[in-house]
């Protein structure tokens, strides 16, 4: 594979663009001076430190240092995802499960179908991919959760009165958050190419590789991201719901 | 006695709801009346264990209600909530899925008839329904279960006065009709007396009177 290589100067360089963002924010007064500076720090902090990691991992090349990355990315990736679906009872547990099971079925899967080589070159890109989108995917399946099992109260209610379960009452609800963690991925793959250019492939032209290659590769990574990311809906949606009831068949009381 | 509690007791967000409340409530049609915060909703949701109280007893035909399975205890004590909260589709979709939790067979005409509805309002979405009708189809959903008791909150609270009637006549044909008791929370006395043949006021989470609806609510 060619490489390009790119200095530090470079970077620098590209700051150029932050001082525009964060200029327009003053003259229009959108006061996120602060944020686009503490996101600036962070972002090179964090990629910084990760590089260096990575770049240790790839070294190492041992498949054990490559599943202790994943699964911190899956800890911190339950624990963001966690902040955002505030409304859902003890929701670290699925987003956990959801993430890790996530990751481990779609990367299992490519690999086993031959299409990556089980190495750290491969599955620590691919795995940051994956538990990324699927980490967005089941926050928002969880935040929609959250929202319609507050709003569907009545209704969820009136069934259990039926004698109806947890899971027959909570059903419409658990497929209406579960499609709202899918449709952004569904949506976005279905204009690639047309309105966006995916990362992947922007990365591969820049670093010069033939747009054939940049193209199938970035089909791959599509195809499996619809995939992680449906499975890590559907996790967080199916063990999350359950902690909005009691053992009795019971809606519990908000915050209760 | 159908229902038999004893100290009941229930808080909710730090307030007490019910407060050692102990009434008995007869086979037959009993109105719950009381000033609005006085716990006969929370009361009525104990009564089919929608919720269960922090400390007390209650038993339904002599038997402890906390040993009944919740599922199919909500199938033989049906509830009708203040407010109509139907599942999207048609009458007939929420009727025959009520049904069929119940393992009842499906005469979606019967239990519209007894809910004072038209046998074509069957096929009609319940989003195309008056909150009346609404009203009605959730009573024709509890009936299709063939329960012995039904709990009625407030059923007329958000009707107009037609259909207030509608349902009242509907409630008072059912009891002519079919071996049910009904327990109806009502902040109406005239309702009550109407519907009800034994009343329980409540006030401030407590059972303060119980007796012949006609003596209590005179």
């Amino acid at each position: 594979m060619s490489s390009i290589h790119v200095t530090p100067g470079e970077v620098a360089a590209s700051l150029a663009l932050v001082a525009l963002a964060a200029a327009i924010s003053r003259w229009r007064r959108a006061d996120l001076e602060r944020d686009i500076g503490i996101a600036t720090v962070r972002s090179f902090v964090q990629l910084t430190a990760i590089g260096y990691a990575i770049k240790l991992i790839f070294e190492a090349d041992t498949l054990w240092l490559v599943f202790a990355l994943l699964a911190v990315m899956v800890l911190f990736g339950a624990l963001t995802a966690r902040s955002r679906a505030k409304r859902v009872p003890g929701s670290f547990w699925p987003l956990l499960i959801a993430l890790a099971l996530a990751g481990a079925s779609t990367l299992g899967l490519v690999v086993a179908l031959g299409i990556f080589e089980a190495t750290a070159r491969y599955l620590v890109p691919v795995g940051g991919m994956v538990i990324g989108n699927a980490m967005t995917a089941s926050a928002v399946a969880l935040n929609r959760l959250g929202d319609e099992m507050a709003d569907s109260r009545a209704r969820i209610e009136a069934t259990l009165a039926l004698g109806a379960s947890a899971e027959e009452a909570a059903q419409p609800t658990v497929r209406r958050a579960l499609r709202s963690g899918m449709i952004t991925l569904v949506d976005s793959t279905k204009t690639t190419g047309l309105i966006f250019f995916p990362g992947t492939m922007v990365g591969m032209l820049l670093a010069g590789a033939e747009p054939t290659d940049a193209v199938r590769l970035q089909l791959i990574l599509l195809y499996t991201l619809l995939g992680s990311v449906s499975i890590a809906a559907l996790v967080a949606t199916l063990l999350a719901y359950r902690n909005f009831f009691t053992a009795a068949e019971q809606l519990r009381e908000p915050g209760g | 006695m159908l229902f038999e509690l004893r100290d009941v007791s229930l808080s909710r967000g730090g307030r007490t709801v019910l407060d050692s409340l102990s009434a008995d409530v007869p086979a037959g049609a009993t109105a719950i009346v009381g000033p609005s915060g006085a716990g006969k909703s929370t009361l009525l949701r104990l009564l089919n264990r929608l919720a269960d109280p922090d400390s007390g007893a209650i038993s339904f035909r002599g038997e402890p209600l906390d040993e009944r399975d919740p599922r199919r205890l909500r199938r033989e004590v049906g509830l009708v909530p203040q407010l109509p909260a139907l599942l999207d589709g048609t009458v007939r979709d929420n009727l025959a899925f009520a049904a069929h939790l119940a393992g009842r067979p499906f005469d979606c005409a019967r239990s519209l008839r007894l809910a004072g509805l038209a046998a074509d309002f069957a096929d009609r979405r319940v989003d195309e329904l008056s909150v009346g009708e609404q009203q009605r189809a959730m009573l024709g959903r509890a009936l299709a279960q063939e329960p012995t008791v039904l709990l009625l909150d407030e059923p007329t609270a958000a009707l107009d006065h037609a259909s207030r009637d509608a349902v009242e006549g509907a409630l008072a044909e059912l009891r002519r009709e079919l071996e049910i008791s009904l327990v109806l929370v009502s902040h109406d006395p005239g309702q009550a007396r109407r519907l009800g043949e034994w009343a329980v006021r409540l006030e401030g989470g407590r059972a303060i009177e119980a007796g012949p609806a006609a003596e209590v609510l005179a």
